[in-house]
């Protein structure tokens, strides 16, 4: 008994510890119901209904491509656009390539998610370019090349002003001029090795036709830099030692390896038409996230109270160490949501729903006890029966449930039924543990005899009493 | 005993319940959401009073993306169009704020592709599949040892006419809202469906294993009891927690239809209606209807 009692209590403190990591903190209150249980949110993943933002779907035509290049495609349009939403300053922008699947047709679609931002039409704008590599030589000094630097240089002088002077010059680069010579005439790229200093290179090949502008190229630039630019920014700028005819090229130049192999993937598909069609916009304000992250947490609260209350009123004693199983639930739960779900308003719903059906398990239990009590068993004897024959039950109900989740994750055709799928399976999963291991602990901890009139008032329920 | 010996009477509302609910499905017909058949759905808030209906309606008359807009909150309104391209989009936002100063914020845009939405229903069609499947197999499981005097299989068919009594209902009630409210048939709703199903087969079996277990201990030769009174006595024994189950689900659900955020009122109140129509079938329909099977058997053999 003592064992179990200490049991009890390690558990209890575990609960509150857990309860501490998951952010939740409960503080007084000078009016009923005297105490405030607040959730701090700001350490949770909230998806962006909650916290508005812009979800978008793009399908990446990769028609003309043969399946081994397919991936490789994507992976290098991926690094493209996440390049591409980075000039956004968005914090924690997901970009990622999402399989066609079992159903989906087996298209490859691109979803890129920007957390506050609203303004969708410059991100889709600068997202939906196609790749583009360019070749640029030096600009020479001269005239052209002063007037520019000038432009920029009363621009930076003046932007904070009222009047800034803006000319068209801006657009120009003072630098580089644009080439002939675009991606449009590379053969591929690869990775090698520097035979004697072992550091890793890009080797690149041109077709014919850019094998002979890229000799004329090097041919008029000798000792002087060309500057590869991918999407308008300059990812390098070798400088050329001789006229290369054969339209092979070597960039070098203090690579680390992986920073050589993106440079490669780049050149490969970086300027390969993969286009892409924006197949789906989302985009939620902020005030409207805030508004529903707020209605979840308030009602999440309040299904808690009214489910503690009709427990405690219908079950009395046992119903209280249900609502003691179920608090150890829902901080359990809202621990893993921190570190594991990103929670949406759907998932919001789901977990609301799963706090309801947690206490199913308890339910069965202790209406199963009442029946052995019924039967005139010994109230240990009674509780143990009632865990014992109401788990074939339990089992079965969770099993349906577990099911439906596991269809319902695989086959979601939007994060809002994903985030409900898994939040309801992780609910389904852990309410089994709570609602027996933790129920049955403190049952058996308390230790009722069970003889006396009050002893028996408190573990009957409800208003109706079988017959035994 | 009183469930069984007058389950004419909840034979007859579960009855006129399912007639009403196919009536609506073919008469008015589903009204699916944008996430089914694509489309877009803008809604915007102004920062004073909302203009009347008119005066927006005037504002994007010309455009013609098929809209048709609906009042929201206090001060909003939630306009639906095809499937809109950012270019459009920009064109009603500027069409919204022309001429006035009362220039509406922008709370929500969603534009659903048609490839995505047909390829949304093909899902949710695959899902429900699998999950009625899963379920027939799991009842097959469950039931694998009952016998007499009802077969297994006669149990795992009442089950699933019991889950298509729970599914059709809020169906029907959804039709119903969606002609005269305007709410929408959409993944939202299927997610729903499925939730129901696996909750509604759990609380049939509970009934049907403990009629299995009673029956096992009805006794022998003279004084053996009847079915009927097997059943209704599992009915009973079973009923405080077949109905405290599932209060305590309604509950959460109540709460999160009152108070919960927009996104998730429909999903709850489809839950509601469903969950509801599911413990009643447990209860009043689906082992009464083990009682008649198997009295028609008798009747069959003659007895």
């Amino acid at each position: 008994m003592l064992q179990k009692r200490l049991f009890a209590v390690i558990l209890i403190l575990a609960a509150i510890g857990v309860g501490y990591f998951a952010d939740i903190r409960l503080s007084a209150k000078p009016a009923f119901p005297y105490v405030a249980v607040t959730v701090n949110h700001a350490n949770y993943k909230l998806g962006l209904d909650l916290n508005g933002g812009t979800h978008l779907v793009y399908q990446a035509n990769t028609s003309k491509l043969t399946g081994a290049d397919v991936g490789g495609a994507m992976t290098a349009l991926r690094d493209v656009i996440e390049r591409r939403v980075n000039i956004f300053g968005v914090s924690e922008p997901i970009v990622q390539i999402e399989k066609g699947g079992v159903v989906g047709g087996g298209d490859d679609r691109l979803i890129v998610e920007l957390p506050g931002v609203t303004n969708v039409e410059d991100a889709i704008k600068t997202i939906g370019q196609v790749p583009t590599l360019e070749f640029k030589t030096e600009r020479l000094a001269g005239a052209e090349k002063d007037a520019i630097l000038k432009a920029f240089d009363d621009y930076q002088k003046t932007k904070d002003s009222s009047k800034p002077i803006i000319s068209n010059l801006l657009a120009e680069d003072p630098y580089y001029i644009s080439s002939p010579l675009t991606g449009r005439y590379l053969e591929h790229a690869t990775v090698e090795f520097d035979p004697t200093t072992g550091e890793p290179h890009v080797s690149i090949t041109f077709n014919s036709v850019g094998a002979k502008l890229f000799g004329d190229l090097t041919k008029n630039n000798v000792n002087k830099t060309i500057a590869v630019y991918l999407d308008g920014a300059i990812i390098s700028a070798p400088v050329v030692r001789e006229e290369i005819k054969d339209g092979k090229a070597v960039i070098s130049g203090g690579f680390k390896v992986a920073d050589a192999q993106a440079l490669a993937r780049n050149l490969n598909y970086g300027a390969l038409p993969v286009d892409i069609k924006l197949l789906s916009t989302q985009t939620i304000g902020a005030s409207l996230g805030e508004d529903a992250l707020n209605a979840g947490i308030k009602s999440g609260l309040i299904a808690f109270a009214v489910i503690a209350l009709f427990l405690i009123l219908w079950y009395r004693l046992p119903g209280l160490v249900a609502v003691l199983a179920l608090s150890v639930y829902v901080v359990l739960n809202l621990l893993i949501f921190k570190f594991l779900v990103t929670l949406t308003a759907a998932g919001i719903a789901g977990f609301i729903l799963s706090i309801g059906m947690a206490v199913d398990a308890n339910i069965l239990i202790f209406e199963r006890m009442k029946e052995e009590l019924a039967r005139g068993r010994a109230l240990p004897d009674a509780v143990r029966e009632g865990f014992a024959r109401a788990w074939t039950s339990i089992r079965d109900s969770n099993l349906s449930s577990i099911i439906t989740s596991v269809i319902l994750y695989w086959f979601a055709s939007n994060s809002l039924i994903k985030g409900f799928a898994l939040v309801f399976f992780i609910g389904v999963v852990t309410s089994m543990f709570t609602a027996i291991v933790i129920s049955r602990t403190f049952l058996q901890a308390i230790g009722a005899k069970g003889d006396s009139k009050f002893a028996k008032f408190l573990f009957r329920s409800g208003f109706l009493n079988p017959k035994p | 005993m009183f469930i069984v010996k007058y389950r004419k009477i909840f034979y007859t509302i579960s009855g006129i319940l399912m007639l009403g609910s196919l009536l609506a499905i073919f008469v008015w017909g589903f009204n699916p959401g944008i996430d089914f058949k694509g489309g877009s759905v803008l809604e915007i808030e102004y920062p004073s009073a909302r203009p009347e209906l008119s005066v927006v309606n005037q504002q994007i008359a010309g455009l013609n993306f098929d809209q048709s807009i609906r009042a929201t909150g206090e001060k909003g309104y939630i306009i639906r169009l095809k499937s809109l391209s950012e270019a459009e989009r920009a064109t009603i936002e500027s069409a919204l704020s022309k001429n006035t100063t009362n220039i509406p914020e922008v709370k929500r845009f969603d534009s659903i592709g048609p490839v995505l939405g047909a390829e949304a229903l093909s899902k949710s069609i695959v899902s429900i599949i699998l999950v009625l499947l899963a379920i027939v197999i799991f009842i097959t499981f469950a039931f694998r040892k009952v016998s007499e005097p009802v077969a297994s299989w006669k149990y795992g068919l009442i089950t699933v006419f019991a889950l298509f009594h729970d599914v059709l209902v809020p169906t029907g009630v959804f039709v119903a809202l969606g002609h005269f409210k305007g709410y929408e048939v959409d993944t939202l709703f299927v997610t729903a469906l499925l939730v129901i199903l696996g909750f509604s087969v759990h609380d049939t079996i509970v009934v049907f294993d403990r009629v299995r277990e009673n029956l096992k201990f009805a006794g022998v030769g003279k004084n053996r009891k009847t079915f009927d009174v097997v059943v209704g006595e599992s009915i009973n024994q079973t009923f405080v927690r077949s109905i405290n189950t599932s209060v305590t689900t309604l509950l959460a659900l109540a709460v999160l239809y009152v108070v919960g955020p927009e996104v998730t009122k429909h999903l709850s109140l489809a839950l509601l209606v469903g969950i509801t129509a599911g413990t009643y079938s447990s209860v009043f329909l689906g082992s009464p209807l083990l009682v008649t099977v198997e009295s028609w058997q008798n009747k069959k053999r003659g007895l």
